[in-house]
This record gives C-alpha cells, sequence and structure tokens, in this order.
C-alpha cells in the first residue's frame, strides 16, 4: 500500500509494547526495529532528536515520539478496533486514567523501589491503586468488554513488570488481598489473545530485572 | 445548549487555559471560583479523585486535568479548532504539550524556590529547554498554531504573563531577549491577541500571590535539617 508504517523500540519496555500492542489489535502490519538504548542508532537520533527515546513510529515517513501521543495517531488513522470511546465524555474519562496511571500510579510504583522511606512509598503507592481499582468497578477491562486505551497505557501494571519486580525486590503492592479487582484484571490482560503475544518473553524480563535490581529477598 | 461551569482558582494558569479556550470557541460557561484552603462540596463531588481545579461541568458530567479538559473542549466544540487537522501535525502539537508537562515542570520546581546562586543555575537550565521549544517547536512561525494561536500557545500560555511575575519573584530573568528572541516575541504577540489580553488576572495581584508563595516555599526549605543541596522538590 506504499504506507509503510516502522516501530522503533525495545524488548523489555512497557513503552514500546503498548504501540505493539495497538498497531497488533487494529490489525496493521509493520516492521519493528529493536534499539540498542547503550548504542542508540543514527535513525532513532534522527526521528527523535528532541529526546532521543524509543518508541518512536514512523509513517508515510513522518516520525512521532511519545507513547500515549502514539497510540492517539494509531487511534485516528486506522479506524478498526477503537482504542478510544466514540462519545467524548468517555473519551475525556479514557484520558484522565491514562494520565492518571502515568503521571500518579507508575511514579508512585517505582518510588518504592529507591525511595528511603519504603512504608510510606508503599501506602502513596498503594492509595493509587485504590483508585484505579475503584475505576475498573466490575468491568473486565477499563474499555469494558474488551482492551481500550487504558488498559493499553497500564500494561506495566497489567502484564509481568510489575509482578516481576515487586518479587524481586521483595514488595507488596498488587496483591490479592489488597487489589482483588485489579489482579483479576491483570490476569485477563496477559491472557487476552492479541496482548500476550505482545508480552516480553518472561523468563528474559525476569531475569533482567534480576540484575537490573538484585535478588534481594 | 447544555449548561457549561467551571470551577476555578484565580492565579491558576492551568484554569485559564480552559477559560481561553472557551472563549475562543464563543461558549457560554459559569465560573465559580474555589477557595482552595476550604474546598467545596461541589470541588469535591466533581473532582473525588485529585480535588484539584480546574473542573469543566458539561451538562452535569465533570472532566478534570487541563489537557484532558482541552482535548474535550476541541471534541465537544469543533469550531475554531485549536489542534490542527492533519494527523502527523496534530501528534506534534501533541508532543510539545507533554514536553511542556515532562521537561519544564521539574527544572520549574528548582527554578521558583531557589535561592542566591541557584537561582542562575536554574535560570540556565530552564533557558536550554525553552531554547529548544524555541527553535524546534515555534521555529519562525509567529504563534506555536502557526498564523494563529492553538492549543500548544494555549497550553504554553503560563510563559506569557504569569512567569514574569514569578521571574520578578526570583529576581532572575529567563526569558531574556538577547537569549529567546523569537520566545520573547511569541510572549509580547500572545498577550496581544483579543481573547487572551481580555482574560488575564490582575497582574498587582498575581505578582503578589507569587511572591508570597515564594516567600512560603523558600522559607519551608531553611526549615529542612539537611543542607541547602536537598532537593526541595
Amino acid at each position: 500500500m506504499g504506507e509503510e508504517v516502522k516501530l522503533f523500540g525495545v524488548w523489555g519496555s512497557p513503552f514500546s509494547r503498548r504501540v505493539e500492542m495497538a498497531l497488533k489489535l487494529k490489525g496493521v502490519e509493520y516492521e519493528y526495529f529493536e534499539e540498542d538504548l547503550q548504542n542508540k542508532s543514527d535513525l532513532l537520533l534522527k526521528y527523535n532528536p528532541v529526546h532521543k527515546k524509543i518508541p518512536v513510529l514512523l509513517h508515510k515517513g513522518k516520525p512521532i515520539a511519545e507513547s500515549a501521543v502514539i497510540l492517539e495517531y494509531i487511534d485516528e488513522t486506522w479506524k478498526g478496533f477503537p482504542l478510544l470511546p466514540k462519545d467524548p465524555y468517555q473519551r475525556a474519562t479514557a484520558r484522565f486514567w491514562a494520565r492518571f496511571v502515568e503521571e500518579k500510579c507508575m511514579p508512585a510504583l517505582f518510588n518504592c523501589t529507591v525511595a528511603e522511606d519504603r512504608k510510606k512509598a508503599v501506602e502513596e503507592a498503594h492509595e493509587t491503586l485504590k483508585l484505579l481499582e475503584n475505576e475498573l468497578k466490575d468491568k473486565k477491562f477499563f474499555g469494558g468488554e474488551d482492551i481500550g486505551f487504558v488498559d493499553i497505557v497500564a500494561d506495566f501494571i497489567g502484564g509481568y513488570w510489575l509482578r516481576d519486580i515487586q518479587e524481586i525486590v521483595g514488595l507488596e503492592l498488587l496483591t490479592k488481598e489488597k487489589f482483588p479487582k485489579l489482579c483479576e484484571w491483570s490476569d485477563e490482560f496477559v491472557n487476552h489473545a492479541v496482548i500476550k503475544e505482545c508480552l516480553p518473553p518472561r523468563d528474559k524480563l525476569f531475569a533482567f530485572f534480576r540484575t537490573r535490581f538484585g535478588s534481594k529477598s | 445548549m447544555e449548561e457549561v461551569k467551571l470551577l476555578g482558582f484565580w492565579p491558576s494558569p492551568f484554569v485559564y487555559r480552559v477559560i481561553w479556550a472557551l472563549k475562543l470557541k464563543d461558549v457560554q460557561f459559569d465560573y465559580i471560583e474555589e477557595d482552595l484552603s476550604n474546598k467545596s462540596e461541589l470541588l469535591l463531588r466533581y473532582n473525588p479523585v485529585l480535588k484539584k481545579v480546574p473542573v469543566l461541568i458539561h451538562g452535569g458530567k465533570a472532566i478534570a486535568e487541563s489537557l484532558v479538559i482541552l482535548e474535550y473542549i476541541e471534541e465537544t466544540w469543533p469550531q475554531n479548532p485549536l489542534l490542527p487537522k492533519d494527523p502527523h501535525e496534530k501528534a506534534l502539537a501533541r508532543f510539545w504539550i507533554q514536553f511542556g508537562l515532562e521537561k519544564m515542570r521539574p527544572i520549574h520546581q528548582a527554578y521558583f524556590p531557589a535561592i542566591g546562586e541557584e537561582r542562575e543555575k536554574a535560570a540556565k537550565q530552564y533557558q536550554e529547554v525553552l531554547k529548544i521549544v524555541e527553535d524546534q517547536c515555534l521555529g519562525d512561525q509567529r504563534f506555536f498554531g502557526g498564523e494563529t494561536i492553538g492549543m500548544v500557545d494555549i497550553v504554553y500560555g503560563m510563559l506569557a504573563y504569569w512567569f514574569e511575575c514569578m521571574e520578578e519573584a526570583v529576581g532572575v530573568k529567563v526569558i531574556e531577549p538577547s537569549i529567546l528572541p523569537r520566545l520573547h516575541a511569541w510572549v509580547n504577540n500572545f498577550k496581544q491577541v483579543s481573547v487572551i489580553k481580555d482574560n488575564l488576572p490582575h497582574h498587582g495581584k498575581l505578582l503578589a500571590y507569587y511572591k508570597t508563595l515564594r516567600e512560603k516555599l523558600v522559607s519551608a526549605r531553611s526549615t529542612l535539617p539537611t543542607p541547602s543541596n536537598h532537593d526541595a522538590s
């Protein structure tokens, strides 16, 4: 069709995996380029000169950076399997929760791995997860019956990233006792037919985090 | 037409983003001033998650977070579009909006309460980031939106008016015409746009507000037990 789609990513990154999820859910063919972040390619530096980060999507020769921006672009360009709802108010709700995950949940979760006052950091992370759990309510996914924008942006939480980190570092973050609905959602997420093809290889990811965080028990 | 209400706080640049977007699209709305030291039942009901302003209430439904509100306004009232039509151009606009949020915020948090020599160092860091915006986003355009203002101008609007008051409170200027000539020109052009000019908080009041706020932040730092290079952000 001449409308080449290329994706520059890193195998273990939840940010580049988000883009793959969106493309696969919509059945969009793309060429994937694995980047070595210790030795960034000339193409990456050309296509994302401002941040020099992945993911970068290239469509019709034009680059787009920032995963949430890329997701919106994908949703507007390929209409099959909409990621955002049609109704403006529901779209606003989805964008609000996607921002909440990015700007509140994820920093609070990461902070638990570095904070001096770990107990306080965990409490703060729990508060953000509680709000997320309340928003999920009894839905199968944040998107309703099927995966949507918020589910994809929350891939770090739903996929194996958080589970692995909390096990290796010895943190009780996403637990069944405290967050039964989020845990159920997380299971649905990793077992979803398309999503499971987009997750990084389990063993490889676990090994990566074990090296990164050390094997403290 | 369904009722539109905006919960706001008079010094907040985030609230003004929403005011400008509504006015640019000629949307009638009721403005309700919030006392953030004594949050109203209305605010707690309509933004229970973050309890912050701005909150837009349209036909009884509430939307929070200024950037989310701007996208909602754009989709609900498509007249006088604030985002480009072309999907790639639109993605670029959103990229620069995100850049402002992620890159400028931590530098701003270091700059505003900075004391002594820290101020020059923070100002320099700020200038480096703003240089990127000036070169790669604004370029030779009059506005970020091109010939007329768009969503990126609205989001960066804080730099055009609030920031002068902050610079005065800190005592070290950032947007110097010799260092950021095009951004400096944008500041003046932006303030002249009639919807903007007619919708700005009182300069004297704003300056007093930021001076008081900065004093509080600076004195909170000096009560910390650790040495002055402790990160206050």
